[in-house]
């Protein structure tokens, strides 16, 4: 014992250098390691909320149906009504939260009826899809169909 | 009583170090997190991906729509989704051949033409929110990593833009933004899910050919869908834990 203490002014001096650089090391790595990292994981927990709080372009179907009824029972029992309002509108959530400030324009149905039903071998056999040029002479698509109710009068519903 | 300056020195000395690590631990014990949304429960969800092939038509509205809401650079090789379009001549299953002008942003023009004994088809693409995924044990820093709720995300403020992930993706559903030099990829609308919306590209899918679902809510359709339909995910040899699932999935599809 009297042997190991005999040295004692050095291992005070290596403790105390040891203790110093531990010190030194948890002041860096509570500076560089951000609020919450190792909450979750190995990522700063508020990268969650900052993700979550981006700004919405499309309302969501239930904004769109809350206010336009007339649209829901016009296109109930036909084919498009699985189809949202914005697929065809586009994102409209600017006019959700503040319906007067900006007015939607009304796609260009001649263009956009084509977006789906323009032919195509890729698509699926049983999707309803034409030629332009040949499908009844290439008149409008609204001059017989409805975009909300696309069957023809007499046409059932497959 | 007398003092000289070594000692003050050294007294002094501790005196900072020791508060400031204190000061340092008491911040790091009291750091909390926000809740992404006040009524989301993030550990009540488990989220999942439903891609139904049959049902697609190339239409592009998902990656129009995904452009728009998450304000994704126009240059026709940026996507967070992007749809492909498959031609395989004679059920040559190797060798297909594969299509997808500006990912489909513009729709497809047709270019094949029927009866050549050919088979087409569209396969829409994002991130697979992979439940072990290579992209986020690659990252050095801790930016990208699988939410508990399973979505994986990126922390822009926290990215050094080293394209790690990138390569490892084997999906190739990372980019580089080239206004921030972060990356960027599918965030499953974290956004809107968290606000009980679904997906800007689910929201406009016309023909229901994209699913977003709820693995923990017994109740979501996407249970349905993955008990009555034949499902694949993507690479499936790479054990990446996909749950991008793919219904009518076909062999040539890489």
């Amino acid at each position: 014992m009297r042997n190991f203490l005999k040295d004692e002014q050095h291992l005070v001096r290596m403790a105390a250098i040891f203790l110093v650089g531990l010190l030194l090391f948890l002041i860096v790595r509570a500076f560089f390691i951000p609020k919450g990292f190792y909450e979750y994981g190995h990522f700063r927990a508020g990268a969650l909320a900052d993700n979550a709080t981006r700004p919405m372009g499309f309302a969501g179907r239930e904004a769109c149906e809350s206010c336009h009824p007339d649209v829901v029972e016009a296109k109930k029992d036909s084919r498009h009504v699985a189809v949202t309002c914005e697929a065809c509108h586009g994102a409209l959530a600017k006019h959700a939260d503040d319906p007067g400030g900006l007015t939607p324009t009304l796609p260009d149905a001649q263009k956009l009826c084509l977006v789906c039903h323009g032919e195509d071998v890729a698509k699926p056999k049983k999707f309803p899809q034409v030629n332009p040029q040949q499908h009844m002479g290439a008149k409008p698509c609204l001059s017989c169909h409805k975009p909300h109710h696309p069957e023809m009068a007499q046409e059932k519903r497959r | 009583m007398r003092i000289d300056r070594r000692e003050f020195l050294k007294s002094s000395g501790k005196f900072i170090l020791l508060t400031s690590a204190a000061a340092a631990a008491w911040d790091f014990l009291q750091a909390g997190t926000p809740e992404a949304a006040p009524n989301y429960k993030l550990h009540d969800h488990w989220w999942g991906f439903a891609i139904d092939i049959e049902k697609c038509i190339g239409c592009g509205n998902c990656v129009r729509a995904c452009k728009t809401e998450n304000d994704v650079p126009l240059e026709p090789y940026y996507f967070r989704t992007w749809v492909e379009r498959y031609h395989v001549p004679g059920g040559d299953i190797e060798h297909p051949e594969v299509d997808s002008p500006n990912g489909g942003y513009d729709g497809f023009p047709p270019r094949y033409k029927s009866g050549d004994g050919s088979k087409n088809f569209f396969v829409p693409k994002l991130c697979n929110h992979c439940a072990h995924s290579p992209c986020t044990q690659v990252c050095p820093v801790g930016a990208t990593f699988d939410s508990p709720d399973g979505v994986v995300l990126v922390d822009k403020t926290y990215c050094i833009g080293c394209r790690y992930c990138v390569q490892a993706c084997p999906y190739g559903c990372r980019f580089i933004d080239p206004r921030t030099m972060t990356v960027d990829k599918c965030s499953l609308c974290y956004h809107r899910i968290t606000k009980g919306l679904t997906t800007a590209c689910c929201e406009t899918c016309p023909t229901g050919a994209r699913m977003l679902g709820d693995l923990k809510n017994p109740k979501d359709p996407l249970h349905d869908f993955l008990r009555n339909k034949k499902i694949q995910v993507l690479k499936p040899q790479m054990a990446t834990g996909s749950k991008a699932y793919y219904n009518g999935l076909d062999g040539s599809v890489r």
